[in-house]
């Protein structure tokens, strides 16, 4: 994957106006479906079937009932029980509803804006104003691929300098006016290329976390996949960061981890258990306010149901918020970052 | 003394090849030099001019006024907050480790010190303790750096030199950029000026944060600095990295720092940049005896500062 050579060519085929894109088929292929999916897929396969064949002469409908109940109950049990590393996986499932998924189902009158002013536009993440519920709010976001052309586009959702500097500039016009930010986070990270690095990757998202600790107006982020590291935290200063049920956010992915601190790859679930970057462990650890809880099954396994929870966790906290005189907020969110963290003082 | 005393810095730099504590081997050129002279030139190669790793303890003194220094928060110890360990070896003892070798207060030491006379609150990240990583201590002891130059108005000057986030506390090591970030800003909002100084290496969650953010940005000569690491970099696109890339003077052709300052003029230019700051000229680029250059007077009593 080595798109990126010291002279990056300036691409000029971004639409000026992005519609989210139409609604995503709902059943997965089969190389979308993760090992511990695979019972409850199966089941209901059978139950497709059962379905089809009943329509005529045949009345399966006992064996339907009891084969629904059957998957429910397996869905349930798998589900309890996941591992750091099967939420992981759910976080990063080919099938997971990306940003403008989500937008498309809470956004109105969307409008998409391009550009960092400077050098180029990064499509690996969206700003666009729109109309969320009773507010004018901007909208951000990583936005990873479907497919192969679309992640080649998307970068896989790993942004360059320019994408954090979009989105900063986008925040600064919103608070400018005093739109609420709403950002959705869902990156692997920031892209580690050498134009990114040449182009100060270091300097744009740190330039992002100060910006995003400045503005008076309500800040909302909710992790929706992958919060990875730096990248993540860009879009992530916010008043209130909400995670879905099976996200992640860490700083540092577990295979990066295991390869640094155990040298061996077979210990990615290992690192990803000693991480602690479930949204389960990050509400523990005061970085995550509240959890989103997603369809049975996961997000992906009903995009609408899981949208609705989204849409009522963010207009709660934005009504909260937006009661907040623009000065007390900044000082909140100041306040919020500032208890994160654990030390001892050996004096006291 | 030497200025090393605590850290027993010659140590670190010493190579096989030759004994312990008495000569070393520049990286760079292979001259073998006598640790002594290196120390009388702050550690920089006489042939070559290459910028050995300078021990915390050393840098402090090459840096402030003499015995100006009232360190703060040197009882902060990290917690293990996610009972981190990997093959049966617990964070919390290789932070104990550490702190035997290199001293107390984690990867930051912080100090309300003067620089040519004008008061600052300045910090050195310790690469000696776990690579300069950056934790809940070192993230706090930032913060409230960064808060008693607020408080003050005294400028604040961060040394970095960090591999990065300390992966061993998790999100909440990641979480301390925001933080750092957020207090930065404040400082920016106020308009007390913060002078970020680069050393080699400068890497990772320190540079996507408090490092890149100075309002000036100095850099040591040929420090690597930098988002993600060269080998990351290399395996991501799968080709092998220019030479020079992500050094200081690549940095500052490419515009990220104002300027590289070899070591030996390092003092000076921060002198000069602080007067700047201050609006209060020197005398030929000398600090006048016992000024306090700074706008708003410190407090009497806040701090330790004044000539020993
Ligand atoms: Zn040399």
């Amino acid at each position: 994957m080595s798109t990126e050579t010291l002279d990056t060519p300036i691409v000029a085929a971004t639409p000026v106006v992005a519609e989210p894109p139409p609604p995503r088929p709902e059943p997965l292929s089969d190389r979308m479906i993760l090992e511990f999916e695979r019972p409850v897929v199966e089941l209901e396969r059978k139950l497709d079937e059962l379905r089809a064949l009943s329509s005529e002469t045949v009345d399966f409908s006992n064996e339907i009932r009891r084969l629904e109940q059957k998957a429910r109950k397996l869905q349930k049990e798998v589900f309890a029980d996941l591992t750091p590393q099967q939420k992981v996986q759910l976080s990063r499932h080919p099938g997971r509803p990306y940003m403008l998924d989500y937008a498309r189902l809470l956004c109105e009158d969307w409008f998409e804006l391009h550009g960092d002013r400077s050098f180029r536009d990064d499509p690996a993440i969206v700003g666009a104003m729109a109309r969320f519920d009773e507010w004018e709010v901007l909208v951000l976001g990583h936005q990873k691929g479907r497919n192969t052309k679309e992640n080649l586009h998307r970068n896989f959702g790993m942004a360059r300098p320019e994408g954090y500097r979009k989105a900063t500039r986008l925040m600064r016009m919103a608070a400018r006016f005093g739109r609420p930010i709403l950002c959705f986070i869902d990156t692997p990270g920031a892209y580690p290329g050498l134009g990114a690095e040449e182009r100060g990757q270091a300097e744009a998202i740190a330039k992002a976390l100060q910006v995003m600790a400045s503005l008076d107006v309500p800040i909302i982020s909710v992790v929706i996949g992958e919060g990875g590291s730096g990248g993540a935290l860009a879009l992530g200063v916010a008043d209130r960061v909400l995670m879905l049920e099976y996200s992640i956010y860490s700083v540092i992915s577990p295979e990066g981890c295991a390869s640094i601190l155990w040298r061996a790859p077979s210990k990615v679930p290992e690192a990803a258990a000693q991480l602690k970057l479930t949204a389960q462990d990050l509400v523990g650890l005061k970085v995550c306010d509240e959890i989103i809880p997603e369809a049975p099954g996961g997000a992906h396994r009903d995009l609408a149901v899981t949208a609705a929870k989204v849409r009522m966790a963010i207009k709660r906290h934005l009504r909260e918020l937006s009661a907040l005189p623009p000065a007390e907020l900044v000082e909140r969110r100041y306040q919020k970052f500032r208890a994160i963290g654990a030390f001892i003082d050996t004096a006291t | 003394m030497a200025w090393w005393s605590r850290t027993g810095g010659l140590q670190t730099e010493s190579k096989k090849s030759v004994p312990k504590g008495i000569w070393a081997k520049c990286e760079r050129c292979s001259t073998t030099i006598y640790d002594g002279d290196l120390d009388t030139n702050l550690r920089v190669c006489k042939s070559c001019g290459h910028h050995f790793r300078m021990p915390t303890d050393g840098r402090i003194e090459m840096i402030i006024d003499p015995g100006v220094w009232q360190e703060h928060d040197t009882t902060l110890e990290s917690a293990d907050p996610l009972g981190f360990r990997v093959d049966g070896k617990r964070y919390s003892d290789s932070i104990k480790s550490a702190a035997k070798k290199v001293g107390p207060g984690d990867a930051y030491r912080a100090g309300t010190s003067a620089i040519g006379g004008i008061p600052v609150e300045v910090g050195f990240f310790v690469f000696e303790f776990m690579g300069g990583s950056m934790g809940s201590v070192v993230g706090e002891k930032i913060a409230r750096q960064f808060e008693r130059a607020l408080a003050s108005r005294r400028p604040a000057i961060v040394f970095s030199a960090s591999g990065g986030a300390r992966m061993q506390e998790g999100v909440l090591s990641l979480m301390q950029m925001a933080k750092t970030s957020a207090a930065r800003s404040r400082l920016r909002e106020a308009h007390v000026p913060y002078i970020s100084v680069l050393l080699h290496p400068t890497t990772g969650g320190v540079a996507a944060s408090i490092a890149m953010l100075g309002d000036i940005i100095i850099a040591e000569p040929d420090a690597l600095i930098g988002f993600a690491g060269p080998r990351v970099i290399e395996q991501t696109i799968r080709q092998q990295l220019p030479p020079g890339f992500q050094r200081s003077e690549f940095l500052l052709e490419h515009g990220m720092v104002d300027m590289v300052v070899p070591r030996g003029d390092l003092r000076a230019t921060l002198e000069r940049s602080l007067r700047w700051f201050a609006g209060a000229p020197g005398e030929s680029g000398h600090a006048a005896a016992g000024s306090n250059g700074v706008g708003t007077d410190p407090a009497p009593g806040a701090n330790g500062t004044g000539h020993a």
